[in-house]
C-alpha cells in the first residue's frame, strides 16, 4: 500500500505520457501532432518536478527561520532545468505552427495522408 | 475592434500595467519568483494585446518590424558581452565575480545584466513572431 | 501527496482533447491544460517553473495556434481506420514505462539520490556566493549560466527562422501552382531553353505578387 501511494503519481504522469503520444502517432492533422507533443512534454515536466519534491518542504527561496531553525527546501536544480525546456518547448512549438502554414499554403490542406497522396501522383 | 469600445478602454487601461508588471517580475527576480524568460514573455504580451485591440497597422506604427528585429540581437548581445567583458578584466568566460571590487557584488551585477538580456530577447520574440502571423493573413 | 481532483481533471481534458475533432475547442482545452498543469506546479513547490508554464503555455501557445486555425482549416477530418498499430504500441510504451518507474525512490522522499548529489550544495552556498535569495535564479543565471547562453540561443534561432519561414510577402495561389507546374515540367529535361522560361514566369509571378 505504501508503494502504490508513493508511486501512483508516475504511473499517471505515464498515463498522460502516452496519451500525447498516441495523438502524435494516430492523428492525421498537423495542427493536432502539435498539440500532442505539447501535452507529451507537458507530462515529461510534471514527472521531473515531482521527483524533485521534498515533503516538509517548500520553494527554494532563502528566507529567515523561525528562530533560527534550519528550513528544508525543495530541491531546485530540475525547476531549472525545466524552465529551460519549457522555453525550448515554445520555441519547437512556434517554428512547427510556422511550418504548417507553409505546408498548407502550398498543398492546400494539413492532413498527413492527403499531403502524402499528393506527393506521390506523378 | 473599432466600435467595441468597452475592449478599447479596457486596453487602454490595462496595456501600462502589464508594462509595469512585467519590469516589476524582470527586477524581482532576484527575491522571488520571476526572472527573464516570464518577464519577456509578460512583456510580449503587452504588445500583442495591442495589436489584437487596436490593429495590426497601429501596432507596426509603434514597434516597426526592423526595431523588433534590432532588439532580437541585442538580448544576446548583452549575454554574451557579459561573458566577454569577464575575459577582459581576467577571469573565466561568464564569470561574474571579477566584474566589480567585490565578488558578491560582482555577480549580483552579472545575474541583473544577464537576466535583461534574457528579457529583451524574449520579450523581441515573441512580439516578432506574433506580428509575423498575423502579417501573413492580411 | 498530490492533489487527486487537479490530476483527475488532467487525465480527463487529454482524453477530451484525443477524441474532440473541432480544432477551435481543441486548442481552448490545451489552455485549460495549461493552467491546471502550472496549478499542480505550485502545489509540488515550483513557484518558478509555474510561472513560466501559465505565462508560456496558455498565453503564447494558445494565441500562436489561434493564429494557425486562422490560417489554415478548423476541423480534423474523420480517421477512416481504427489505428491498431499505434494502439499497441502506445500500449507496450506504457508497460514498458511503468516497469522503469518501479525502483523511483517514493515521492517526496528527503533521501532519494535526486536530492543528495549537488542539490545542497547549492542551496548552502548560493546566499554565501552570490547574495541572491531566489535559488533558481542563481542556478539559472550564474552556476549553469552557459546552459541559459544555450537556451537564449535557442529562442533566438527560433524567432530567426519564423521571420524567414513566414516573413516574405505570401505568393497568390495562381502564382504557386504556376510554379510547381513550371517546376515539374523542367526537372528531367536539359533543354536550356526551356528552363529559362519557367525560370522567367517563375520571376515574374513573384514580381507581380510582391
Amino acid at each position: 500500500m505504501d508503494f502504490f501511494v508513493g508511486h501512483y503519481n508516475y504511473w499517471i504522469f505515464v498515463f498522460l505520457m502516452m496519451l500525447g503520444f498516441y495523438v502524435v502517432v494516430a492523428r492525421g492533422n498537423l495542427v493536432k501532432k502539435i498539440i500532442g507533443l505539447n501535452i507529451f512534454q507537458a507530462s515529461v515536466f510534471l514527472l521531473y518536478i515531482s521527483i524533485g519534491k521534498v515533503f516538509g518542504g517548500t520553494a527554494p527561496i532563502i528566507i529567515e527561520g523561525a528562530g533560527g531553525s534550519p528550513v528544508t527546501y525543495s530541491n531546485p536544480l530540475p525547476h531549472v532545468l525545466i524552465l529551460t525546456a519549457i522555453v525550448v518547448g515554445v520555441a519547437t512549438t512556434a517554428l512547427g505552427l510556422s511550418l504548417v502554414i507553409r505546408i498548407n499554403e502550398a498543398y492546400g490542406t494539413i492532413e498527413e495522408d492527403e499531403i502524402s497522396e499528393m506527393d506521390l501522383e506523378p | 475592434m473599432r466600435h467595441h469600445i468597452i475592449l478599447r478602454v479596457v486596453a487602454k487601461l490595462s496595456i501600462p500595467f502589464i508594462m509595469l508588471y512585467a519590469l516589476y517580475v524582470q527586477f524581482h527576480g532576484d527575491f522571488g519568483p520571476g526572472g527573464g524568460f516570464q518577464a519577456g514573455v509578460i512583456f510580449g504580451a503587452a504588445f500583442i494585446l495591442y495589436a489584437l485591440i487596436f490593429g495590426l497597422d497601429n501596432a507596426l506604427k509603434v514597434a516597426p518590424m526592423n526595431v523588433v528585429t534590432f532588439f532580437i540581437s541585442i538580448g544576446l548581445l548583452l549575454y554574451a558581452g557579459v561573458g566577454v567583458a569577464a575575459l577582459f578584466y581576467g577571469g573565466q568566460f561568464l564569470d561574474y565575480g571579477v566584474l566589480a571590487s567585490d565578488s558578491v557584488s560582482g555577480q549580483h551585477l552579472g545575474i541583473l545584466l544577464v537576466e535583461l538580456g534574457v528579457g529583451i530577447t524574449v520579450a523581441a520574440v515573441m512580439i516578432a513572431i506574433f506580428f509575423t502571423f498575423a502579417d501573413r493573413g492580411r | 501527496m498530490i492533489n487527486i481532483v487537479l490530476l483527475a481533471f488532467l487525465a480527463i481534458i487529454s482524453l477530451a482533447i484525443v477524441r474532440i475533432r473541432n480544432l477551435f475547442a481543441v486548442v481552448m482545452l490545451g489552455g485549460i491544460y495549461s493552467l491546471l498543469m502550472a496549478s499542480i506546479f505550485v502545489i509540488l513547490d515550483a513557484v518558478d517553473v509555474a510561472f513560466t508554464e501559465v505565462a508560456v503555455g496558455a498565453g503564447i501557445s494558445t494565441i500562436l495556434m489561434l493564429g494557425t486555425l486562422a490560417l489554415t482549416t478548423s476541423r480534423e477530418k474523420i480517421p477512416m481506420h481504427t489505428p491498431l498499430l499505434p494502439l499497441i504500441v502506445t500500449f507496450i510504451t506504457g508497460a514498458m514505462l511503468v516497469y522503469g518507474t518501479w525502483d523511483i525512490p517514493a515521492f517526496g522522499d528527503a533521501s532519494a539520490p535526486a536530492n543528495l548529489h549537488v542539490a545542497p550544495y547549492y542551496l548552502e552556498r548560493s546566499m554565501v556566493e552570490t547574495g541572491v535569495p531566489n535559488v533558481v535564479t542563481a542556478v539559472l543565471a550564474s552556476y549553469r549560466g552557459y546552459d541559459t547562453l544555450g537556451e537564449l540561443t535557442v529562442i533566438f534561432t527560433a524567432g530567426i527562422g519564423v521571420l524567414l519561414l513566414l516573413g516574405r510577402r505570401r505568393e497568390t495561389p495562381a502564382s504557386a501552382s504556376e510554379q510547381k507546374v513550371a517546376a515539374s515540367g523542367g526537372t528531367g529535361r536539359s533543354d536550356p531553353g526551356k528552363e529559362t522560361a519557367s525560370d522567367d514566369g517563375g520571376s515574374a509571378s513573384k514580381g507581380s505578387a510582391t
